[in-house]
């Protein structure tokens, strides 16, 4: 019997709304599965694809973003803006083999601690589903590894 | 340095087009200086050096080496070691050679399909017998050996230690004159050489910085590809709904494309401390997106915005046009446990 897959889930959240809702969650003894690694930042705005992508290659199987829901953003409307850069990084994902279900969005107010922790088990239960994904074996993949450059210098 | 107290300099193409090696010839009447002097003991393109001269010097022999191409097979790669080790100075020289660039567009696709599409499906090849290459093949005079292809394109750097990377596709002439002109410099004593590792022969802004096209408030309500709009000249490409690649690109161009009506291609690379060019045109092309306003409902939001997205064609494609290889993930995954087998490629422009 091999052992069943968790998957590795990164989280972002924001300062302001839902890690608050996490919080909430928390100290209401709600229960979340324990593959989710929470990072807050101050707004999903925030969030630079970037991370998503870093994330991913290093070896998360899947991205959860979080931030008030739109129009109740702390610094007004920059949740817009995640919100665009996650539907265009979605389909850039797409592109690049990584199905769009590995990222998802997810608004949740400070007072949805029980909501995100759903959400939360329904993500992780999805991810679970499509398997690993292994970033690292997808570049290394046909013998055509990406080694580190050899040290031999000769100036 | 030669017996006649000449610096030795060698220029090399591995996966290219040729144009880094038509750009160092557009310093024009300045390659006079170059040969006067250089000793030329290397350039394939230019004079008549074979790979057994290269291996015959010994190592450290060459003093600068320009290096233009990707690590497409092993031809490329062995060549990328063996100028490593006859070069003090050893340059990538150019987009392919710094980040992949087109070649490793291919990193969307699969080495499978590439060759298919090449030696099968292209509409001007005609290969009833489908024969594809192969890395060994006998004939009734023995055995025939070509470079085997590689799944996924990879940059000099990612093969090789590099000591300086000149970007551009094609590198502007004034910017190789300019890095030639500090060699030599540094060469007789008179100036010193960059830090290690530094990107020369380029800007440490972005593009929109030297870009002298007016620029307003960017609101763009969809985008137009190329051929569907005629720009309203001096005006931002942006505003007006063209992809353009310059807030993620490195500058030193001078902006030669957006000023001609084209968006820039973002040939010149990230910027100092950007890991990779594509996130960052993809935020910054989704923060000028002028959809959704508050009070709306959250479904009505996302599909006013995918609408927006919709007239982006070919994202991946597009933002890593020229830095496939050097981006996180570096290629696409296409057999992965339900990734797509045989995804569409290409820059589609």
């Amino acid at each position: 019997m091999s052992e069943p897959f968790e998957p590795l889930i990164i989280g972002f959240t924001c300062n302001w709304c839902s890690y608050r809702a996490a919080d909430l969650a928390g100290t209401s003894r709600e229960k979340y599965p324990p593959n989710i690694r929470l990072i807050r930042l101050m707004c999903s705005g925030r969030l630079d694809p970037t991370f998503v992508l870093k994330a991913l290659a290093g070896g998360a199987d899947g991205v959860l973003i979080t931030g008030c829901h739109p129009g109740e953003c702390h610094y007004l409307e920059q949740n817009f803006k995640a919100l665009r850069r996650y539907l265009l990084l979605r389909r850039l994902l797409t592109q690049m083999g990584v199905e769009p279900a590995r990222v998802r969005l997810v608004w949740a107010s400070a007072a949805e601690g029980v909501r995100l922790a759903a959400e939360i088990d329904r993500f992780v239960e999805e991810v679970r589903r499509l398997g690993p994904l292994n970033w690292p074996a997808v570049v290394s993949e046909n013998g055509a590894e990406m080694p580190e450059p050899a040290t031999e210098v000769t100036a | 340095m030669s017996d006649n107290g000449k610096p030795r300099f060698g220029m090399y193409w591995a996966s290219s087009c040729g144009g880094c090696e038509i750009s160092v010839l557009n310093i024009h009447d300045k390659l006079l200086v170059v040969d006067e002097v250089f000793d030329v003991v290397f350039w394939p393109c230019a004079a008549d050096f074979k790979y057994e001269d290269v291996r015959g010097y010994p190592d450290g022999y060459i003093d600068l080496c320009l290096f233009n191409g990707a690590i497409r097979n092993t031809e490329n790669e062995e060549m990328a070691r063996l100028l490593r080790r006859k070069s003090k100075v050893l340059v990538a020289f150019g987009s392919c050679a710094y980040e992949g660039c087109i070649p490793a567009l291919s990193n969307l696709t699969s080495k499978a399909d590439t060759l298919q599409a090449v030696y099968l499906n292209s509409p001007s090849t005609e290969n009833p017998s489908g024969i594809l290459p192969q890395p060994r093949t006998s004939v009734p005079e023995g055995e025939l050996e070509i470079p085997e292809f590689y799944h996924t394109v990879k940059s000099l750097g990612q093969v090789v230690p590099v000591d300086y990377t000149i970007p551009g596709c094609p590198p502007e002439p004034h910017q190789i004159w300019a890095v030639l002109e500090t060699v030599v410099a540094a060469l007789k004593g008179q100036a010193d050489l960059p830090p290690a590792g530094s990107i020369i022969g380029a800007g440490q802004t972005a593009v929109c910085e030297e870009c002298p096209l007016t620029k307003n408030e960017k609101t763009v309500r969809r985008f137009y590809r190329p051929w569907e709009v005629k720009p309203e000249p001096g005006l931002c490409l942006l505003e007006q709904g063209l992809v353009c690649m310059g807030p993620a690109t490195r500058g030193g161009c001078g902006a030669l494309c957006p000023q001609v009506g084209m968006g820039c291609r973002g040939c010149y690379g990230p910027l100092d401390g950007v890991e990779d060019q594509g996130a960052r045109m993809l935020t910054a092309l989704a923060s000028v997106v002028e959809a959704g306003r508050p009070g709306m409902d959250e479904h009505t939001l996302e599909k006013e915005i995918e609408a927006v997205m919709d007239t982006i064609a070919d994202p991946a494609g597009t933002f890593y046009r020229f830095s496939m290889a050097h981006s996180i993930l570096k290629r696409a995954r296409v057999n992965g446990n339900g990734g797509k087998p045989g995804l569409q490629s290409g820059s589609g422009e």
